[in-house]
């Protein structure tokens, strides 16, 4: 596993800066570390975790402007499990996870803008403003939404991963879920469950180390959670969340394992959020040497670091990759704002998906 | 033509044929296999369609509504079985956050085409497994929410609801199982969802019933008819969507009404019942819309008091002559 050496550059720690840097880092690593990855695999990676980035700095933006209403949950620090854990698995696995969804839905090839929009509660967002953050969905990419009961959807995998099963589609069902929902009743339910029907379901628990506020040690007497899996005869491994090659690994094996007829297997990714649990969090339980600390393993610079010593990249064509990058987030930020509000006509639309008729109990509730 | 069978052999009868139509229907639930189901309505299906088909589940109802939603949204048809009404409790949060949500929220993107049955009922059970809630999932937008009372809407209801692309709450009675009726014959037996019937007609009040409240009802309506009263009954199979037209064209010509049900007074869905009669028949009631309801209280375990609680039949018939006492009956 590589460890980060680089620092990000203050404040937004923008990559062109943090590549420089990292052009100066002495230290030698064996390209067999990347496993194999190809350069333009590597180089997407790169330009993915930016993306989600760049996107959720300007999302942080919107929600300080009020264009971002309720709950925003910012998912910097984490970027490298989602981008390492879906080049682990197919384009076409399916896709289940909590409500910090927004990287997982751009790595999954939602665009921006849509994205964006859903964000924006505008007519244009991916669920049509009707989900907004926590809520981002696409079922023609088998992205079976963002949930925000926690552990809710934990389960809601086991089941699709036993149709996947039934309907012998060769597909399996990557479960993600924060630490903090393995405390609740429907984490161990789904773990049972998937266990007794050998389900090819890999559970992803993203270990930030904090339940809203409330630490591991707070919550779990075991101290490594892939020991939960211990209790369901589960497989299970844990991972460096910080960096996207060892996440990708990890998950590839998970995946594999589940699609062999195999069952199911846990993976603890290791990570840190670098910022508050949702945007209203003063951030109280946790020190500024803590997050200071953490922040030196920032995946994104770690990363540039070693595509250059590899030589995948230059400074100057990750640079440009940052520009596009940017480019991009712009545009959809733009998008979203001349996008129109969703049209009040359509309220009630989606509430049954068989018809009730014009004169049905619920059209007669609407007394605008 | 039609056959004479139990609510029990409908449902059964209604499972048996929408798995030999779907290959996607499925069955999940405790103790169906083996045990038979725990009111014997799944007998013999896992011998017939095999473990596959007809899946044990631990005891987890959470997790079994949540694997059901799983499994419909990967194309199946599930059927869950939660063995009665208060387990559905530890599964409330998958009935309300992910089975009547995600078609709406994720802007109709997919829907969740699932069956819940369960169980309400009591007989010396005492207070934890003595209970109904079905006002409470009528209540939630995006659920359906079905209540039959005899074995030829059980099963019609049934088999439609296994075919519905939306969640149903099936909500069976445990005091029905064994009560025999007359079914059309053949497998294509169908009852529409979201439509009530005028089970008996008649000019002098309205019952509005469902469930084991609809055997009451009847039998009160037999009784007051003797003594010269005419009661039309109302029978509401499904509660949402609600038929109020059907209860407010009955309404328009008796001009009184009494809605009956089990739940709790307070908040039960005959009070939701009693508030549309009473906002869309104002002008043409005689009296205020009477309730038969369960008494705020838990269902004690001891004969004597369980009785004094239950609604029945002489409930039904106090609660028509006290309306009939009130305003100028001609």
């Amino acid at each position: 596993m590589a460890k980060a050496t680089s620092r990000p550059s203050t404040s937004r720690g923008r990559a062109q800066r943090t590549g420089e840097k990292a052009a100066a880092s002495p230290r030698r690593r064996d390209r067999a570390a990347l496993r194999g990855l190809d350069d333009e695999t590597l180089l997407l990676m790169y330009r993915q975790m930016l993306l989600i980035r760049r996107f959720e700095e300007h999302a942080a933006e919107g929600y300080a402007q009020a264009k971002i209403g309720g709950f925003l949950h910012l998912y910097i620090g984490e970027e490298a499990v989602a981008v390492g854990a879906l080049h682990g698995l197919r384009n076409d696995d399916h896709l289940i996870t909590h409500y910090r969804d927004h990287g997982y839905a751009l790595v999954r090839g939602c665009d921006p803008g849509q994205v964006m929009a859903e964000l924006y509660g505008r007519a244009t967002g991916v669920v049509g403003g009707r989900g907004g953050s926590m809520h981002l969905a696409d079922a023609s990419k088998h992205f079976w939404g963002g949930h925000a009961i926690v552990g809710g959807h934990i389960p809601v995998a086991v089941g699709l991963g036993v149709a996947q099963q039934r309907k012998d589609t060769g597909l399996v069902v990557l479960d993600v879920f924060g630490d903090g929902a393995t405390a609740i009743g429907m984490f161990h339910e789904a773990m049972n469950m998937a266990m007794i029907w050998r389900a090819p379901v890999v559970f992803l628990c993203e270990n930030n180390l904090y339940g809203m506020g409330a630490q591991l040690a707070e919550q779990s007497p075991v101290k490594q959670l892939v020991d939960r899996a211990r209790g369901y005869n589960m497989p299970a491994a844990q991972c460096d969340g910080m960096d996207p090659v060892d996440t990708y690994r990890v998950v590839r094996e998970a995946g594999e394992h589940a699609r062999r007829g195999e069952g199911p297997f846990f993976v603890e990714a290791l990570t840190y959020r670098f910022r508050g649990h949702s945007m209203a969090d003063p951030e109280m339980y946790r020190t500024r040497d803590e997050v200071r600390e953490w922040r030196a393993k920032d995946p994104i610079p770690a990363f540039a670091a070693r595509l250059t010593e590899h030589g995948i990249a230059d400074d100057k064509r990750l640079k440009q990759i940052d520009g596009e990058v940017e480019e991009q987030v712009v545009a959809a930020v733009r998008f979203a704002d001349e996008s129109p509000p969703p049209d009040p006509a359509t309220i009630f639309d989606h509430l049954y998906a068989a018809p009730l008729g014009p004169a049905a109990p619920e059209r007669s509730e609407i007394r605008p | 033509m039609t056959v004479e069978i139990s609510y029990r052999e409908a449902l059964h009868q209604a499972l048996r044929e929408e798995m030999q139509r779907d290959g996607d229907v499925v069955l999940l639930g405790e103790d169906i296999t083996g045990y038979g189901g725990s009111y014997a309505v799944t007998k013999g299906l896992h011998e017939e369609f095999g473990l596959d088909r007809v899946m044990e589940t631990p005891i987890a109802e959470a997790g079994i509504v949540a694997t059901a939603i799983g499994m419909s949204m990967g194309g199946m048809r599930p059927v869950a079985e939660l063995m009665t009404v208060n387990f559905a409790l530890l599964a409330l949060d998958q009935i309300v956050n992910n089975a009547a949500k995600f078609h709406y929220m994720f802007n109709g993107q997919w829907s969740v085409p699932i069956v819940v049955r369960t169980v309400s009922g009591f007989g010396q059970l005492a207070a934890t497994h003595s209970q109904t809630f079905e006002g409470w999932f009528a209540s939630v937008p995006g659920l359906k929410v079905v209540m039959p009372a005899t074995p030829a809407d059980a099963k019609g209801l049934l088999k439609t609801a296994i075919r519905d692309p939306d969640p149903v709450i099936f909500i069976e009675h445990s005091l029905l199982y064994s009560k025999r009726g007359a079914v059309p014959e053949g497998d294509d037996h169908l009852v529409p969802i979201g439509e009530a019937a005028v089970v008996r007609e008649g000019g002098d009040v309205t019952i509005v019933a469902y469930s084991r409240m609809l055997l009451e009802a009847l039998a009160a309506a037999e009784e007051l008819s003797a003594e010269g009263v005419e009661c039309e009954v109302v029978d509401l199979r499904t509660l949402r969507p609600l038929d109020v037209d059907t209860i407010v064209q009955s309404v328009a010509h008796t001009h009184r009404a009494v809605v009956c049900g089990e739940d709790w007074r307070t908040g039960g869905f005959g009070a939701t019942l009693a508030a549309e009669v009473q906002d869309r028949c104002f002008d043409v009631l005689d009296a205020p819309v009477a309730r038969v309801a369960m008494a705020d209280v838990p269902l004690p375990y001891a004969r004597n008091l369980e009785r004094l609680l239950i609604p029945t039949a002489h409930s039904v018939t106090e609660a028509v002559r006290s309306l009939l006492s009130i305003g100028g009956r001609s």
